[in-house]
């Protein structure tokens, strides 16, 4: 009569699904995130104009219409053979990547000008300055944004149910259809698996915060 | 060491180690440099005085292109300033930068900022990068401040630590921009006196700066800028007690007597 019980092998693979469809996504924006902002402050024109053009497209596209573009679009472009789970992370770490982006960029504009400069004075290179110098001060005031578009991103790979992936979003759905339980335990108990997960992801990062106030 | 010729029109000595020639440069309709050409030897110390607003930050930041030019050509020994990228990197390592503000790298210990630009740049290894660090640190009176970070020290401390961090590069010329000015009153010496023993020790500086006293035992020449031009450079006696031009005089007569 537990939907949890029952279920539990459904469940924990749902559960799974969408800590490993988070995760990754996660790491994918985190890194293009980055990138993305270096290039919104490159000196390169090319670069920077490539920077604002992905944020806007990607920050302005509803994320269901983001995966339906990664879910035909890419085999129609010929790149077959990707399972749906990869083309979720595509999507999803594409679209938070824009969000990331901009809130790296807003720690960036809080670094006092005179650190890149005092660092291209001794002579590093744009790499250098942005990832020894500027970044890491940037940091401090990116962190608490960047934790709030994680959580985001946790929240939204449930839209992953609706092609094909496996993860709580599509547990529930199969168990509302398989009826015989009450529908409102089940969505109680997907509740309580969404705030395992975003609940670890804002611990993590007031963690992080600590350790960033107390290095100065 | 005032020996060093002052004449404003010697032909690029052969020891010429920053050549302006020509320089231009617009703030959008302001036209902050105005045919600068400037010349300064190997060894000599120019101290760079005029009005606020008069292009004196502009030009020391044009010398290691941390501001762009219009027009005109900037070399340092002999090679010039390149464009962009790698090149223009290793060039500004030569070229040795403090600034007003300090601009300490803030999330760095004091050790760590004079240390970094060795081991990034100059690609030493870190252990002699922090004896050659903790040397430079003694000499500018703030060993004892390694582990610190810079919010932790005084200006005039942070203004020092600043000087070694730029010393570190062995740089072949030191740009000060008002290395005083956003000092305290009571550590302004403090660093003027590792200046002055910079100087003494050969050092090619450019020194914007409005400290007379500096500008006359220090330097070997004095620029008076005003809305962006040179209008005359001199010996500091000359300068200080005969100045030619109008506008130096009038300058002069305001920050002498106050
Ligand atoms: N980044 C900038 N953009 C626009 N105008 C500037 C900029 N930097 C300086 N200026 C202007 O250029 C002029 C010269 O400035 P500056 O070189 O700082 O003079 P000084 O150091 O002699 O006081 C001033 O009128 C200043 O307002
Ligand atoms: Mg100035």
């Amino acid at each position: 009569m537990n939907v949890l019980s029952d279920n539990f092998a459904m469940f924990r693979e749902g559960f799974l699904g969408t800590v490993e469809l988070t995760a990754l996504s996660a790491v994918l924006a985190l890194v293009l995130g980055t990138l993305i902002a270096a290039f919104r402050v490159s000196p390169v024109p090319a670069l920077r104009i490539f920077g604002s053009a992905w944020v806007t497209l990607l920050r302005n596209t509803p994320l269901v219409l983001l995966f339906l573009a990664v879910t035909l679009g890419l085999p129609a472009l010929g790149l077959k053979g990707w399972d749906s789970f990869w083309l979720a992370v595509m999507a999803l770490g594409c679209y938070t990547s824009a969000f990331i982006c901009e809130a790296i960029r807003s720690g960036i504009n809080t670094v006092p000008v005179g650190q890149a400069e005092a660092a291209r004075s001794i002579g590093m290179t744009f790499s250098q300055t942005l990832g020894q110098i500027v970044l890491p001060q940037a940091a401090r005031t990116a962190i608490p944004p960047i934790g709030s578009l994680l959580i985001a991103l946790a929240k939204n790979t449930a839209i992953a149910s609706g092609f094909n992936v496996t993860e709580l979003g599509s547990v529930q759905k199969t168990l509302n259809a398989a009826s015989g339980y009450n529908i409102y335990v089940i969505f109680l108990w997907i509740a309580i698996c969404y705030i395992i997960i975003t609940f670890t992801i804002s611990g993590l990062f007031r963690l992080l915060e600590n350790r960033l106030a107390v290095a100065r | 060491m005032s020996e060093i010729s002052v004449t404003k029109d010697a032909a690029p000595a052969a020891d010429a180690l920053v050549v302006l020639s020509k320089v231009n440069k617009h703030f959008g309709a302001l036209h902050v440099l105005q045919d600068i050409d400037l010349t300064i030897a190997r060894g000599e110390v120019v101290v760079v005085i005029g009005p606020s607003g008069s292009g004196k930050s502009t030009l020391c930041r044009t010398i290691n292109r941390l501001e762009t030019t219009d027009s005109g050509s900037i070399t340092i020994d002999g090679k010039p300033l390149p464009q962009e990228g790698r090149e223009l990197a290793r060039l500004r390592s030569d070229v040795g930068m403090v600034f007003q503000s300090f601009n300490l790298f803030a999330h760095k210990t004091v050790l760590e900022n004079v240390t970094l630009g060795q081991v990034k740049v100059r690609k030493k290894a870190r252990k002699e990068a922090e004896e050659k660090a903790r040397t430079l640190l003694d000499r500018v009176g703030v060993g004892a401040q390694a582990d610190k970070y810079p919010a932790q020290l005084s200006g005039g401390q942070q203004q020092r630590v600043a000087i070694a961090r730029a010393l570190a590069m062995d740089p072949k010329v030191m740009l000060f921009d008002e290395p005083t000015s956003a000092l305290d009153p009571e550590m302004i010496n403090e660093v003027l006196e590792v200046m002055q023993q910079l100087a003494r020790d050969g050092m090619t500086m450019v020194v914007v700066t409005h400290e007379m006293g500096f500008a006359r035992s220090a330097a070997n020449r004095v620029v008076f800028m005003a809305d962006g031009r040179i209008v005359e450079e001199a010996r500091p006696d000359q300068f200080f007690s005969n100045p030619r031009s109008d506008r130096a005089k009038d300058f002069l007569s305001k920050i002498l007597h106050h």
